[in-house]
């Protein structure tokens, strides 16, 4: 089926496959070749909660490569008057060839896949999984680095709640990549998911000092504390703003070594980042366009040429 | 089998042997048995046992129950075996079989999971991911599940 639920949907070997075709697709994702792969199929936008930037990215990879989109938003629909998720999926099942969808609920996507006979893709559910960011965030790494064997990553800020840096580490670790976790106690990795990557023999290592991990890190992927995940003023006002690089923190990093941050940033990373070879966020963002059209085209069974001009 | 002659010989039914020693009460919930208005329910708890220290022992008259029902106490009580009873004599043994996936069984105990809706058609299902030490997930949102709390979660 081509469903994408979560990262364990696809073995190393469909990852690899994946990114590939991302690759190839890059040209087509910045306009420079036309490439109607998916001329005449319509995607459904579930968004049942906003997240512009990733409806966006979709909607771009789908007319990209030809397709038509229909954007649905719960806002002042049958949604708001309490339909359940089974009858609105029904509905889209009738006027789509592929769905992605947003819930505010963890499992909703799971569910909805089980509910139509479309493809669904998972854009994000609750704190669950977010697997099209993990997808482009590895397409990334892979950019600037070729392999990702061996790699140290640094995963720096709110590792508790943040749902891209748990569904990314599980991935990582299946590369053999060593994980460094840096945030402040209250923000630490779930102790579940720290003894998951390990069960899987990755090395782990956790701190809460962000300036010694750079000159060992291959990838500092930096992320947003958010003041709605904290139950009061007082326990944000402690950690927020305690991870900040800028271009003077970076001088003793590695040549290849990147940043990366899903975005929106706050000041995490200061702007003197963005004029230096590390910065790879505005190209991860840009990324989430051949990814996401890669995996449209795995959805709805498309081959996409080997040869893409 | 002299243990369970703790209690009365039953004619026919079932007796659930093996269960562990305080959970006798939880079987009887999982089993959807209401005794107010059930067949007699007899049960010993706290028995001496030499294959699991202490155990409870439920026996149930008129009633044989089903492989599909028996399989539910595979959250509390997967070692228990099971004898239907027929004229007195012992005419099946059963054991417990703990299913790949629990469907409506028991319900998700995450606050945030799609389930919650109770109005959204789709079965309750967890996962059984490993069985000793039991580890269960919700098939939809992944949490794992405290066996306490599935328990308390019984549908
Ligand atoms: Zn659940």
């Amino acid at each position: 089926m081509g469903d994408l639920v979560t990262m364990d949907d696809l073995t190393n070997e469909e990852i690899d496959s994946v990114l590939v075709v991302a690759e190839r697709l890059v040209p087509v994702a910045r306009g420079d070749v036309h490439l109607p792969l998916l001329q005449g199929k319509v995607l459904a936008n579930m968004f049942f909660e906003n997240s512009t930037r990733t409806r966006m990215s979709f909607e771009t990879a789908m007319k990209r490569l030809g397709g038509s989109v229909m954007n649905f938003s719960s806002i002042g629909t049958s949604v708001s008057k309490g339909e359940t998720l089974f009858d609105t999926m029904q509905m889209i099942d009738g006027y789509a060839d592929v769905a992605a969808i947003r819930h505010p609920r963890q499992g909703a996507a799971q569910y909805s896949a089980d509910a139509v006979s479309i493809p669904i893709l998972n854009a994000g559910d609750g704190a669950g999984n977010h697997p099209t960011q993990t997808m482009l965030d590895l397409l990334t790494i892979r950019q600037a680095h070729g392999s990702m064997e061996g790699l140290n990553v640094v995963l720096v800020g709110d590792l508790r709640y943040g749902r891209t840096v748990h569904s990314l580490s599980h991935a990582l670790v299946r590369f053999g990549v060593s994980l460094t976790l840096v945030s402040p106690p209250s923000l630490r990795m779930p102790d579940e998911i720290v003894s998951d990557l390990r069960s899987h023999g990755a090395e782990v290592v956790e701190t809460e000092t962000l300036i010694e991990q750079i000159p060992n890190a291959d990838v500092i992927y930096m992320t947003r504390i958010q003041k709605e995940r904290f139950p009061d003023e007082d326990e944000y006002a402690k950690v927020a703003g305690i991870y900040k690089l800028s271009a003077s923190d970076l001088t003793g990093a590695k040549k290849g070594m990147v940043v990366m941050h899903p975005l929106p940033r706050v000041d995490e990373i200061d702007p003197s980042v963005d004029s230096t070879d590390h910065a790879f966020y505005f190209q991860q963002a840009f990324n989430g366009v051949p990814t996401r059209m890669a995996l449209l085209c795995r959805s709805l069974g498309v081959e996409v040429p080997e040869e893409v001009v | 089998m002299s243990e369970m002659r703790r209690v009365t010989a039953i004619k026919n039914g079932t007796v659930v042997d093996h269960i562990p020693s305080g959970n006798a009460l939880m079987v009887i919930r999982m089993l959807r048995i209401d005794v107010s208005r059930s067949t007699p329910v007899s049960l010993v708890m706290n028995v001496p046992s030499d294959k699991v220290g202490r155990k409870d022992v439920l026996k149930i008259e008129d009633r044989e129950l089903s492989q599909e029902e028996l399989d539910r106490l595979a959250l509390i009580a997967p070692a228990a075996s099971i004898a239907i009873i027929r004229n007195h004599a012992v005419a099946e043994k059963l054991v417990v079989d703990l299913p790949s996936d629990l469907i409506n069984i028991a319900s998700c105990s995450f606050s945030n999971c799609i389930t919650k809706n109770d109005r959204e058609p789709l079965p309750q299902r967890l996962r059984v991911i490993s069985q000793d030490p039991l580890e269960v997930r919700c098939y939809y949102c992944g949490k794992g599940q405290e066996i306490s709390e599935l328990i308390d979660n019984i549908l």
